[in-house]
């Protein structure tokens, strides 16, 4: 065994680091392996069968569209992004006022909270109009059709997070006399935190639903509009070039809440 | 080695011999139809190291509550160094110790430590500062290094240091303890049980502390309060007097298994 014998001793931790590598890029390789298997499927699949592009167009007639038609899709992408991240600041602050209005007062629940999940039982797609019919059909009425979709999980979540401090906590708020600001900002506020960005990644994604309903509805311009265009005019490589680039931003939203929870909530 | 001296009441550090951290003269605490505690007399006299024993139900922690002014008593009287428990507490005459360590989960050990310095500063209150600063309390509880540590990156004995050392910063008179080590393994208790003994010869404040264990109970007390169950009432205060200062040799004596074994016949009459 004299090849065996130049061989350093095996470090043990470094070992595991390159085991715990080696798990890591597994899991980054499958979920990416089997998509890219899924859409060469599609790719040949499509071409097999000879489905008109209209029905269905194939990964790389999408792809040339994304590519061509990037001028286009960005010139549509800014607008929905900013409606979306103006929805999600105007609908997720209002939760969160409400809530603490909530939290501080059970007549202000109990008067307010069935609304709450009334209006949360309307479907969007329903209310939609109803928004554009009252705000026009500029920039307000997407605004506030992502706000309101993004308000009733941040409400309930965060109601449950400032109620989410332990009952000792309270009794050394007590036991220290303090005020109820300084339960609110030194205590609740914080301990929230947890629940609340559960809450902010979930209207991250369902924000951009909203903006691009909104634009369903009736705008000119906007991811949403694009879709409908690209619908009624059978293009359907701008169609999935236009869906791809609503996912990608809503990707992108979910992304940056995550980041920020990660540098807020170390605990 | 010291020899066994015959400290029977009051240790002498700081405290004027009789002096009393709290007393309570006939309480009662309800709770709706429920008789918690039934017109308790005890009187705890300053500088000393009191456990409480009792079965479940008898009130032990209710009683820490009373001191402290968390839940108020339907009759009778409490009263913390001559005070109100209201003012005693304003005036953060004592502090608590929970059996959950209660730290706040995203401030640091050396936050959490200097929590109770926050509360109330920018209202002007007059917050009374101990002699030693957050760090050197942590060193004091064996801390020193892991100020920056969060909380979910400590052991449940070391979150419970954090706690105690929260609890001194404003250098209380009398400290309350409700079965602070009651979930940890019997090795870190017994290690935290010698730690806190130091620090109470150190600091010479009173100590209250509720427990399960009767041989914590012997092991940490000057005195043992045993409660009684249904409603809770004062059974007996036994002194015990034991060699001080106590070490982990002293569990072997003949003393010590005399006072559990008396302390368990009386336990189960409870």
């Amino acid at each position: 065994m004299a090849i065996a014998e130049n061989i350093p001793a095996p470090d043990p931790e470094a070992e595991a680091r390159a085991e715990a590598r080696r798990r890591k890029l597994m899991a980054g390789a499958v979920p990416l392996a089997t998509a890219a298997g899924l859409i060469a499927l599609w790719q040949v699949g499509v071409k097999a069968f000879g489905v008109p592009t209209y029905i269905a167009p194939a990964p790389s007639d999408v792809a040339a569209t994304l590519i061509d038609k990037f001028p286009l899709l960005m010139q549509n992408f800014w607008p929905t992004l900013f409606e979306s991240i103006a929805g999600f600041a105007v609908g997720n602050i209002a939760a969160i006022l409400i809530a603490i209005a909530f939290v501080h007062s059970r007549n202000v629940e109990r008067a307010f909270f069935p609304i709450a999940v009334f209006i949360n039982t309307i479907p969007i797609l329903a209310i939609a109009p109803i928004l554009v019919l009252i705000f026009g059909p500029g920039l307000t009425a997407k605004v506030v059709i992502a706000a309101l979709i993004c308000f009733f999980p941040t409400l309930v979540n965060m109601v449950r997070g400032l109620q989410s401090i332990s009952p000792q906590a309270l009794e050394l708020a007590r036991i220290l006399s303090a005020s109820k600001s300084e339960v609110f900002w030194k205590m609740r506020l914080p301990s929230s935190l947890p629940f609340l960005f559960s809450a902010l990644k979930i209207s991250a994604t369902t924000s951009v639903i909203g903006a691009i309903v909104g634009e369903w509805v009736g705008a000119d311009k906007g991811l949403g509009a694009l879709i409908i265009d690209a619908t009624f005019n059978f293009n359907s490589p701008l169609l999935y070039a236009t869906v791809f680039m609503s996912s990608g931003l809503s990707v992108l939203m979910f992304a940056l809440v995550s980041l920020a929870e990660r540098r807020i909530v170390r605990w | 080695m010291m020899a066994a001296n015959d400290i029977a009441a009051g240790d002498p550090v700081t405290a004027p011999q009789g002096a009393l951290a709290a007393s309570l003269k006939g309480a009662s605490v309800r709770f709706g139809a429920f008789t918690a505690i039934d017109r308790l007399d005890l009187d705890i006299e300053a500088g000393s190291f009191y456990t409480i024993l009792g079965p479940s139900g008898c009130g032990k922690s209710t009683m820490l509550r009373l001191v402290s002014d968390l839940i108020p008593a339907a009759s009778g009287e409490v009263s913390v160094l001559g005070k109100t428990t209201e003012a005693a507490r304003l005036a953060r005459e004592f502090a608590f110790v929970f059996q959950d360590a209660a730290l706040l989960p995203w401030r640091s050990a050396l936050k959490n430590v200097e929590l109770p310095l926050e509360i109330g500063r920018k209202r002007g209150v007059d917050i009374p500062i101990g002699r030693r600063s957050p760090r050197e309390l942590l060193e004091l509880v064996g801390l020193k290094g892991r100020e920056e540590a969060l909380p979910h990156e400590l052991s449940g004995g070391m979150r419970q240091r954090v706690a105690i050392a929260r609890a001194l910063v404003c250098q209380p008179k009398l400290l309350l303890m409700d079965e602070p080590f009651g979930a940890l393994d019997e090795m870190t208790r017994d290690r935290l049980n010698l730690q806190l003994l130091d620090i109470w010869r150190e600091t010479g404040t009173t100590i209250l502390f509720v427990t399960h264990s009767i041989s914590e109970a012997v092991f940490l007390g000057q005195k043992v309060v045993m409660l009684q169950a249904n409603p809770g009432r004062l059974r007996e205060v036994v002194g015990i007097d034991l060699p001080e200062p106590r070490t982990t040799k002293l569990r072997d004596t003949q003393q010590f298994t005399h006072y559990c074994g008396y302390l368990r016949d009386l336990l189960e009459t409870c």
